[in-house]
């Protein structure tokens, strides 16, 4: 999941919409995000490439609409609803995931596992 | 003069200090041994000062008496050279002889008296300058003036002075003695001569000669003579003070008997007097020798050795002895090494063994002496008044309570094997000396329990006399990249390397006190 700077990304990605669940007055996802430009990415446990700052999904609440919706812990999350996720800050991230008058959004995350399963089935 | 072809079967002027037992294999070993320390020309010169260079012709009258009883029957062969020739060897043994049947002060006597002479001679010189045209011409001469009898204000002066400097640098006891004499002394001193000798001549040929009547150029003349001689006596300063202040070499000096190793820092000195340095710190830093802590790996290595016995089952037609013995250690290390080896099973246990019992002793020890300070107590003036029954001094204090920690004190130094070291008349001083300074059991025991340097110990340990130099190179040389030398005492030798001490390039780089910025690295994770 590095980059080449200059070169376009690439990355075989599943689409996961998460309904985000009402409690009081706030609009839930279940799931925590980590990473970010602004961030240091030396510390992120799930990233193959330590210099990667791209957001990552630290914790996923079990029976949360995160994990219904079939979301990993380790999921880098490449866009939402359509912005992209690999070059923001933490706390643009964490805006994109709460605009509170959206109801559901639309990732698009990658993991290692997806990658391994393209080329399995493509061999 | 390569000799060592001939000494194979016969060494001419051994006999004397060898003995004579020269038949069989044994002699024939050791006159091995000989030809391969000449084959390396070794020197090797107690420092004890025997003269530097006898004449050639006293070597060649003494060779005579050194002829061993049995030359004739021993004599194998001759071949290379006639039976007149010496090799350095010889020449060094012959000194040794020399200097025992001469004496030991005779060098430093002569030498001290040639200074003297030389010295009297300079301090007198300017005065004679001064002085003699008043004596051979007075009529002739100018009356002096002011600035004259100025002048010899400061010839009075500079002449104090240089008295006292050169009484500082060259008159003072000497503190060690050296085996070869000092080249820079030496040096100096001929310079020395040849400039006072330079200036006779001048005044002899120009002043003495030609009658001058102009007393102020003489005077000035020997103005410049004293001034001339302090800027020697300061390039003797540089020479033999300053030079080697700077550190130059880094030698490392290892005693080759336990492998205790310590390393100095020297300037550029002669291979004699960074021997002299080195045994100097020796006896502040090393620990004192204690040959009863080598038994244990002595008795390990006699163990492997009589293991094996090895027969030659040839015969004594193998008669090339270095063949001989190769092929010997060459079987014993091929059997050790099948033979399955269990003493490293031992050392271990054996070891810890002894650290154990050495523990506990102390242990013992410590309690012991704890408790027996606390039976005396310092007095004040008051109470003496009060109560002058049994008051005692330090030394009768000590011995009250020395019989409470004697046996353990002499449990513990058996088993570290230092009984040796300590008599009970020495702990008994110590234990006084302790008591006098309030010094507490663990001052008391400091010295028991760690082994000190060699001069904390009883003056017949101190073997300051028994030193000997032993290098490749000439000991007058200057220490160099790489130099060896030993410095053997009686029962130890030090090994000594030196090194140079590297150039060192130091660059700079500057840092702006407001370059210190700083940034805070988080990894904060957001739950949504």
């Amino acid at each position: 999941m590095s980059f080449i700077p200059g070169q376009p990304v690439t990355a075989v990605v599943q689409r996961i919409e998460i309904r985000k669940l009402r409690q009081g007055e706030h609009l839930i996802l279940g799931f925590s995000i980590g990473g970010g430009i602004d961030q240091d990415p030396g510390q992120n446990p799930f990233s193959e490439d330590k210099s990667d700052k791209g957001i990552y999904v630290t914790r996923v609440t079990p029976g949360g609409p995160a994990e219904v919706a079939g979301l990993m812990m380790g999921d880098k999350v490449m866009q939402v609803n359509g912005w992209d996720m690999t070059m923001v800050t933490h706390d643009q991230a964490r805006k994109r995931l709460t605009k509170k008058n959206e109801d559901v959004v639309r990732l698009l995350v990658t993991r290692k596992s997806l990658e391994q399963a393209v080329r399995h089935s493509m061999m | 003069m390569d000799t060592e072809s001939t000494y194979s079967g016969y060494s001419y002027y051994s006999g004397r200090s060898r003995g004579s037992h020269r038949h069989g294999e044994r002699s024939r070993d050791r006159h091995k041994s000989h030809s391969k320390d000449g084959s390396r020309s070794e020197k090797s010169v107690t420092i004890n000062a025997p003269p530097a260079e006898p004449l050639l012709g006293d070597a060649a009258a003494r060779g005579e008496e050194v002829q061993d009883d049995n030359w004739g029957e021993t004599t194998t062969a001759v071949t290379g050279t006639s039976e007149h020739s010496l090799s350095q060897e010889d020449i060094v043994r012959i000194t040794k002889d020399l200097e025992d049947s001469v004496g030991l002060d005779c060098r430093r006597y002569f030498t001290l008296t040639l200074s003297v002479v030389l010295g009297l001679l300079v301090f007198l010189t300017p005065l004679a300058f001064l002085a003699l045209p008043h004596l051979l011409w007075p009529e002739k001469l100018q009356a002096c003036g002011t600035a004259c009898e100025g002048l010899f204000i400061s010839v009075a002066f500079k002449l104090l002075i240089l008295l006292f400097a050169v009484w500082a640098l060259f008159f003072r006891a000497p503190r060690a003695g050296l085996p070869r004499v000092f080249v820079f002394r030496a040096l100096l001193a001929v310079l020395v001569l040849l400039f006072v000798i330079s200036y006779w001549l001048f005044y002899g040929v120009r002043i003495l000669d030609s009658q001058d009547e102009n007393y102020q150029g003489i005077v000035q003349y020997a103005v410049s003579l004293v001034d001339a001689l302090l800027f020697i006596h300061y390039l003797a300063i540089v020479l033999l003070e300053l030079r080697q202040l700077q550190p130059a070499f880094s030698v490392c000096v290892t005693r080759a008997t336990d492998g205790e190793t310590r390393h100095y820092n020297l300037g550029q000195l002669s291979i004699q007097r960074a021997a002299l340095a080195i045994i100097e710190n020796y006896y502040r830093d090393f620990p004192v020798h204690n040959p009863a802590l080598l038994t244990a790996s002595k008795s390990r290595a006699a163990k492997h050795l009589a293991g094996l016995k090895v027969y030659n089952v040839d015969g004594p037609g193998n008669n090339a002895a270095t063949g001989l013995a190769q092929s010997q250690s060459r079987a014993m290390i091929a059997a050790a090494a099948r033979r399955r080896d269990t003493s490293h099973n031992e050392l271990y246990y054996e070891e810890a063994e002894h650290e154990r019992r050495v523990r506990k002793r102390k242990a013992r020890l410590v309690v012991a002496v704890e408790e027996a300070f606390t039976h005396i107590k310092r007095t004040q003036e008051e109470e003496l008044k009060k109560a002058p029954g049994d008051v005692m001094d330090p030394r009768e204090a000590a011995q009250a309570i020395f019989p409470s920690m004697a046996r353990a004190l002499q449990k513990y130094l058996r088993t570290t094997r230092q009984q040796h070291c300590h008599s009970m008349e020495s702990i008994q001083q110590h234990l006084a000396f302790c008591i006098t300074n309030n010094m507490t059991p663990k001052a008391f025991l400091e010295s028991y329990l760690n082994p000190g340097p060699t001069l904390q110990y009883g003056r017949e340990r101190w073997l300051g006399r028994q030193w000997t130099l032993i290098s490749e190179a000439s000991v007058t040389s200057g220490l160099k990249e790489g130099a060896l030398f030993l410095l053997k005492c009686i029962d130890f030798s030090l090994v000594v390397t030196a090194k140079r001490i590297p150039y060192i390039q130091l660059s700079e780089e500057f840092i702006d006190p407001k370059s210190h910025k700083f940034v805070l690295r988080l990894q904060s994770e957001t739950s949504v």
